[in-house]
C-alpha cells in the first residue's frame, strides 16, 4: 500500500498532543493532510493497516464517553495497534490512587500511546510529565479537546475546500466547553474569522482575548457565517442555575431553520455531539443532510485520530 | 549573656522614624539599652561583645501575622522546630500561628497544649490564633474571653469565611465588647465555588473555574457595614484585588478603624505566573492580574494596606502533584518574606522604610504586642540584612519541612545575615 513509506513522526514538535494551543500551524496541517488519506481508507473494503503493529495504545477514560472513546478505539485497531481501553470511573482512582500513580503503573507496561480523557483541566499535561510514551488529549475538563477541533477542521475542508477566509460561528455553552476552546484556537490559526454566540452566563470571561468576536444575539452573531457549530447544553445547566429554562434558551439560542437564514446562504451546521434535540438545535435541521455535517464529523473523526496516533507514536 | 554593641549599622526602625548610621547597645537582659547616632561605647567592660555590621542594615525582627505550623496533626508538613529555623533564616522573630490544625485550636485545652509545645520546641516568639468559630464551621463563635485569657492573640477561620451575616454580626458585636482582634478571610463561597484561580483570560485559557474578585469585595463590604454598628478590632487577612481596595478606601475615608493585610505572593506574582498548571501557585486568595498587583503595591505606599504577611502554608509534594483543581492550596514563604519584599525596594516601587514598617511595627500595633520596635527598653529582636547580596531561591535549600515555594529559581537581592532573639544570636548565615 501507499502508506508503507514511513512518514516520520512530527519533527521538532512536542511528543504529546495536549492541545491546539501548543500546536504549530505546520503540525496542524500535517495531521490534516495525513488524515485525508485515512478518509479514503476508511471508506474502502479493506480498512486495516499495520503501521502501528506491535505498538500498544492505552485509552484512559476517566469520564464517560461514547463517540470519542470508540473513535480512538477503532482508529488504533485500524492501524494495527494493540488497543486497551480502561474505563477509570470505577477503578483504582476510587480507592485513592492518584493520577500520577496510575500513570506510573501504566508506564511500567511500556505503552507507546496513552489517550486520556479526564474531568480536570490540565490532567493530560500532568500525565505527560510522568510517562515515556506519547500522550494524546481526548478532552480535559473545559480546557481542550484537540482531536475534536481537528476533525471539525477536516470536515470543513472536505466540504468547503479550505478554512482560510471562512466565517465560523460557535454557539451555545462556551463556558463549559473544551470543544469551543480548541476550535477557537484552531480555526483562528487556520485563518478563519470566529464568532462566539452565547448567553452572558455561559460566556467565559475575557473570551475576546482569544481572538474572537462575542455576541449574545444569534441574528448578529450568525451574520454571513459559513459554518455554524452548535454545542451541547447539559440538562443541569438549563433549569435556573445558568438559564431560566430550556424553553427560553431554545427561543433565543436554539438553531432553527429561521435563524439559520441569518447566516450565509450555503451555511453548514456542525455539532460535536451528543445532541440535545429541541434544546440547542431543531431536530429536523440536525438531520437535514443538505446542511448538517454531524454524521460526517463522526466519520472523519476516526480518520483524524488515525493520523494523530500515527504521527505521535514514536 | 554579655552586653552586645552593634556598630557601623544602618539602623532602620520605622517605629521611631529612624534611618541613620549608628549603634545599638543591648543589655544583659536582652533589651535595647541605647540606639542611635551618638552612642558611646560603654566604658571598658570585659563582658561587652562588639559586633561590627560594616554598614549593613539593622532592623527590628520581623512580625509575620499569618503562618501555619503543622502541629498538631500535620507534623509531616511543618513542625515548630522547622518553622523556627525557616523563620529565623528569614529574619522573622515573631509569628502569628493559624488554628486550622488537627484538632482545631478552638478550645482552652488546645491552647494550653499549643503554648506548651511552642515554648518547648520553638525558639521564636509565637502568638497563637484560635478559630473564630468552633470547628471552623462558620456557625458558633468560640470562647473569645477565655481563650484570650489563656494567651490567644487573635481569632481567625484562616482560609474560611463566616458566610452567615447574622453570625458575623453577633461575632463582631460580642468582640467589640471584650476587645479581641478578629481576622477575616474574605470570600463569598457562593461566588467562589470550586474555584482556585482568578476569573479572567487565564482561567478561560486553562479551562479552570475562576473566582471573581467580587467574591472578596462583597464580604469586605458586608463586614465593614457591620463594623459601623459593632466597632470591634477588625482585620482583613489578605486582600487580592483592586475592587477590594476601592471599598477599603471609601471606608477608611469615612474614618472607620480597621486594618488590612496582603500576602507577599499577591505583591510579587500574578496569574500569568501559573503558566502550565503550576500547582505551587495555587493560592487563596488567588493570584490576580498585573493591574491588581500594581494596585496592591500602590495601596501599601498610600497606607490602605497595613501589613505584609508570608501566608506561609506548607504542603507536602503529594498534595500538590495532582491536577490543578484537586491540588492543595498555598505556598511556603516565611523564609523568603523579607527578601521578596525587598524586591519592591530594588525595583523602586516602595521605600525601604515603608517595607520594614509593614513587616514590623504595623503588625505589632494591630496585634497590640510589644514587638517590631527597637526603642529603648524593647526586646532586642534584631535582624541584620545585606541589602544588595544576590541569591537564587532553591526549594531544597529552604529550611521548611515542605518545599512548596511559589518562587522557585527567582533571583532575589537582599539577604538576612544574622537574626537575634532577645539579644541572642539565633541565626547566622
Amino acid at each position: 500500500m501507499a502508506v508503507t513509506k514511513n512518514t516520520s513522526a512530527i519533527k521538532s514538535s512536542p511528543k504529546h498532543l495536549l492541545g491546539i494551543q501548543n500546536l504549530s500551524i505546520l503540525e496542524a496541517n500535517k495531521i490534516l493532510e495525513e488524515a485525508k488519506f485515512f478518509i479514503k481508507l476508511n471508506r474502502s473494503n479493506s480498512k486495516k493497516l499495520d503501521i502501528l503493529r506491535g505498538k500498544t495504545q492505552i485509552n484512559l477514560f476517566f469520564e464517560p464517553s461514547t463517540r470519542t472513546q470508540s473513535s480512538f478505539d477503532l482508529a488504533g485497531k485500524r492501524l494495527g495497534a494493540d488497543v486497551m481501553t480502561m474505563n477509570m470511573s470505577n477503578s483504582a482512582l476510587k480507592k485513592g490512587e492518584t493520577l500520577i500513580d496510575t500513570a506510573m503503573t501504566l508506564n511500567a507496561m511500556h505503552p507507546d500511546l496513552i489517550v486520556i480523557r479526564h474531568q480536570d483541566s490540565g490532567a493530560p499535561n500532568l500525565l505527560s510529565q510522568k510517562v515515556n510514551c506519547a500522550v494524546i488529549n481526548a478532552g480535559d475538563g473545559r480546557r481542550e479537546h484537540p482531536t475534536q477541533a481537528l476533525l471539525d477542521a477536516l470536515t470543513i475542508i472536505n466540504r468547503k475546500g479550505k478554512i482560510e477566509g471562512l466565517k465560523i460561528a460557535i454557539c451555545g455553552d462556551i463556558l463549559h466547553s473544551r470543544v469551543a476552546r480548541s476550535n477557537i484556537y484552531l480555526m483562528n490559526m487556520l485563518g478563519a474569522e470566529v464568532n462566539i454566540i452565547a448567553p452572558k452566563t455561559l460566556m467565559p470571561s475575557c473570551i475576546n482575548k482569544l481572538g474572537v468576536k462575542s455576541f449574545t444575539d444569534m441574528k448578529k452573531g450568525l451574520d454571513s457565517c459559513d459554518i455554524v457549530m452548535m454545542l451541547i447544553l447539559q440538562n443541569e445547566r438549563m433549569q435556573g442555575s445558568f438559564l431560566p429554562s430550556k424553553r427560553e434558551y431554545y427561543e433565543y439560542f436554539g438553531l432553527t431553520s429561521d435563524k439559520l437564514k441569518y447566516a450565509s446562504k450555503d451555511a453548514l451546521i456542525m455539532h460535536p455531539g451528543p445532541m440535545n434535540r429541541g434544546v440547542e438545535i431543531d431536530t429536523k435541521l440536525a438531520d437535514d443532510i443538505n446542511v448538517s455535517l454531524v454524521k460526517e464529523q463522526v466519520e472523519l473523526g476516526v480518520a483524524v485520530r488515525m493520523a494523530c496516533l500515527k504521527l505521535y507514536c514514536k | 549573656m554579655k552586653e552586645k554593641f552593634f556598630i557601623n549599622a544602618r539602623i532602620i526602625d520605622p517605629s521611631q522614624q529612624m534611618d541613620e548610621k549608628g549603634s545599638v547597645l543591648v543589655d544583659i537582659n536582652g533589651k535595647i539599652k541605647a540606639i542611635g547616632k551618638n552612642i558611646k561605647k560603654p566604658v571598658s567592660d570585659q563582658k561587652l561583645e562588639i559586633i561590627d555590621l560594616e554598614g549593613n542594615i539593622l532592623i527590628p525582627g520581623i512580625v509575620d501575622m499569618k503562618a501555619f505550623v503543622g502541629e498538631p496533626g500535620f507534623e509531616y508538613k511543618e513542625n515548630f522546630r522547622t518553622l523556627t529555623q525557616a523563620a529565623l533564616a528569614g529574619g522573622v522573630t515573631s509569628i502569628v500561628t493559624m488554628p486550622n490544625t488537627n484538632p482545631i485550636i478552638d478550645n482552652v485545652s488546645m491552647v494550653d497544649f499549643i503554648i506548651r509545645r511552642g515554648r518547648d520546641k520553638a525558639a521564636v516568639n509565637l502568638f497563637p490564633c484560635a478559630s473564630l468559630t468552633k470547628q471552623l464551621d462558620g456557625k458558633l463563635m468560640t470562647e473569645f474571653g477565655l481563650l484570650s485569657a489563656r494567651g490567644i492573640i487573635a481569632f481567625s477561620d484562616v482560609t474560611k469565611t463566616v458566610q452567615n451575616t447574622e453570625t458575623m454580626a453577633r461575632i463582631m458585636n460580642y468582640a467589640s465588647d471584650i476587645g479581641v482582634l478578629i481576622m477575616q478571610h474574605a470570600e463569598d463561597y457562593e461566588l467562589s465555588k470550586n474555584s482556585c484561580i482568578n476569573e479572567g483570560e487565564i482561567s478561560t485559557r486553562l479551562g479552570l473555574e475562576g473566582v471573581s474578585p467580587i467574591a472578596e469585595k462583597i464580604i469586605i463590604e458586608r463586614d465593614l457595614s457591620l463594623l459601623s454598628e459593632y466597632p470591634c478590632r477588625y482585620h482583613i487577612n489578605q486582600v487580592s484585588s483592586r475592587h477590594s481596595l476601592d471599598v477599603i478606601k471609601i471606608n477608611k475615608d469615612l474614618g472607620k478603624k480597621f486594618s488590612v493585610g496582603v500576602s507577599i505572593n499577591n505583591l510579587s506574582l500574578n496569574e500569568n505566573d501559573i503558566g502550565d498548571f503550576k500547582t505551587f501557585l495555587k493560592l487563596s486568595p488567588p493570584l490576580r492580574t498585573e493591574d491588581d498587583r500594581v494596585a496592591l503595591v500602590e495601596a501599601i505606599k498610600n497606607g490602605l494596606i497595613d501589613v505584609i504577611v508570608s501566608d506561609h502554608t506548607p504542603e507536602d509534594e503529594e498534595s500538590k502533584r495532582l491536577p490543578f483543581a484537586q491540588a492543595a492550596t498555598g505556598a511556603i514563604g516565611i523564609e523568603t518574606l523579607l527578601p521578596l519584599a525587598l524586591e519592591m525596594y530594588h525595583n523602586e516601587s516602595l521605600s525601604l522604610n515603608k517595607i520594614i514598617q509593614t513587616l514590623t511595627i504595623n503588625p505589632s500595633k494591630i496585634l497590640k504586642i510589644n514587638k517590631g520596635s527597637l526603642a529603648v527598653g524593647c526586646d532586642a529582636d534584631i535582624c541584620i540584612i545585606d541589602l544588595e547580596a544576590p541569591w537564587v531561591v532553591k526549594a531544597d535549600k529552604l529550611k521548611s519541612k515542605s518545599k512548596n515555594t511559589a518562587i522557585e529559581n527567582r533571583k532575589l537581592q537582599g539577604k538576612v545575615l544574622k537574626t537575634f532573639l532577645n539579644g541572642e544570636l539565633v541565626f547566622n548565615l
